[in-house]
């Protein structure tokens, strides 16, 4: 894959604040995507385990272009691959939402749900962006992202509506995410310079604003908690917990076994 | 990009038409000409440099397409390039009419037509490529690759796959 050429100069402190973006997105992608594939062979029915498995698909190829994107950006011979594998899990930078564990089925469609509402808030924000190559990746991946928006709200609104153990679990699983709920469009150091350069149409807290303005009518006929507010923006890509831990070791297994595999 | 004529039989007709004869690895009965991946030819006289548009972001079957373009296209003799890029978003729109077909003859229903510009329509009919009743209902958005549907036909009963709409 040759990356889009990467023509326009950008301002150092654009560029810094571009290189967290990118990073943000990917490692968010990189985490739901593995963690999802995790019910590949045990969902509760052949078809979700096809769709869970082509769903991982897609956000593992997001993540991977989007690690492209950053390596030539930040151009210090690191390629995505070092990217997605050589960080220490402290160093990884996803929102604290996909720090939850897979869980049962509640948990992920109530975590995955979360995600892909404000994922599609995000990349609506950066689809008109001046930096031509991630608008570019950005058109491209959320013609991919409608299905599995439309697929997830499905789910939410089956388990949702069905009275009994699957609503009980799945307003369980989004109380449990507390405070981490919110953390995917939390806002990230030196945004407003992303803002006012043209690559990102509005600031993170006004795109947590759009976010809950477009869960909320939902939430209301579904009688679902909404997000709580985000209480510690700057932990919110940070402190990662045990899970991850467990499947940052996982993920790097082979990695670390043999630096040069490939598939 | 830039074309000029360099010597014979090294002309984009020749090179488009060779690259006609190169399948898909997931669905051979179409080429990468049919499925509209091809974006951008360069003849140089020291190289042939070919741009496609991958169908999906993490479209696995990226390295053999290159792979086989290369192959394929060794015959005329000079070093060939290929890369790929997403200064064109490629959508299911891309497919030709010939390529609809051949989707069609092999049980696969084509994709539903998005339009320019529209939003990507996800309760079009699509009709039965086996029996061509519109009485089809989706069983899967997600099939066994990234750019199939499973769908069901209610009036022959046959479950078959289509063609993802992107």
């Amino acid at each position: 894959m040759t990356p889009p050429s990467l023509t326009e100069p950008l301002r150092p402190a654009t560029k810094h604040a571009l290189e967290l973006l990118l990073l943000a997105m990917a490692d968010d992608e990189f985490v739901i995507g593995f963690t999802d594939s995790e019910w590949t062979g045990i969902a509760p029915m052949l078809e979700e385990d096809v769709a869970m498995s082509s769903l991982a698909q897609d956000e593992l190829g997001h993540a991977q272009a989007l690690y492209r994107l950053l390596a030539e950006l930040v151009e210090d011979g690191r390629d995505a691959d070092a990217f997605a594998y050589d960080r220490p899990p402290e160093g990884s930078y996803h929102a604290r939402l996909l720090d939850h564990p897979r869980g049962d089925w509640a948990n992920t469609i109530a975590r995955r749900y979360l995600y892909e509402t404000a994922d599609d808030v995000r990349l609506e924000a950066l689809s008109d962006g001046g930096w031509r190559p991630l608008a570019d990746l950005v058109a491209k991946v959320r013609r991919e992202e409608r299905y599995h928006l439309m697929h997830i709200a499905a789910w939410l609104e089956r388990l949702a509506e069905r009275s009994g153990e699957p609503r009980e679990r799945l307003v369980a699983a989004l109380e449990k995410l507390g405070t981490d709920a919110a953390t995917v469009l939390a806002p990230l150091p030196r945004d407003e310079v992303l803002v006012r350069d043209g690559i990102l149409a509005a600031p993170f807290t006004e795109l947590d604003r759009r976010w809950r303005e477009r869960l909320q009518p939902v939430f209301d006929r579904l009688r679902l908690p909404m997000p709580a507010e985000l209480s510690e923006p700057i932990r919110a890509r940070a402190d990662h917990s045990e899970a991850f831990r467990r499947l940052h070791d996982e993920f790097n297994a082979v990695r670390r076994i043999d630096r040069v595999a490939t598939w | 990009m830039v074309t000029l004529a360099a010597g014979p039989g090294l002309d984009e007709a020749a090179i488009r038409a060779a690259l006609a004869e190169v399948p898909d690895p997931e669905i051979p009965v179409l080429s990468v000409v049919d499925l509209g991946l091809v974006h951008g030819i360069a003849i140089e006289p020291d190289r042939i440099g070919v741009e496609l548009l991958p169908t999906f972001v993490g479209c696995p079957a990226l390295d053999v397409i290159r792979g086989a373009v290369e192959e394929r296209l060794a015959s005329f003799g000079v070093p060939v390039e290929v890369s790929f890029t997403w200064h064109e978003p490629w959508t299911s729109d891309r497919i030709t009419p010939d390529g609809r077909r051949r989707l069609r003859e092999s049980g696969f229903a084509p994709p539903s037509p998005l339009g320019e510009g529209s939003p990507i329509a996800l309760d079009v009919p699509v009709p039965c490529p086996i029996c061509g009743s519109r009485r089809t209902i989706l069983e899967n958005a997600f099939g066994p690759t990234q750019c199939r549907t499973i769908r069901y036909c209610t009036a022959c009963r046959q479950p078959f796959e289509a063609f993802k709409a992107v």
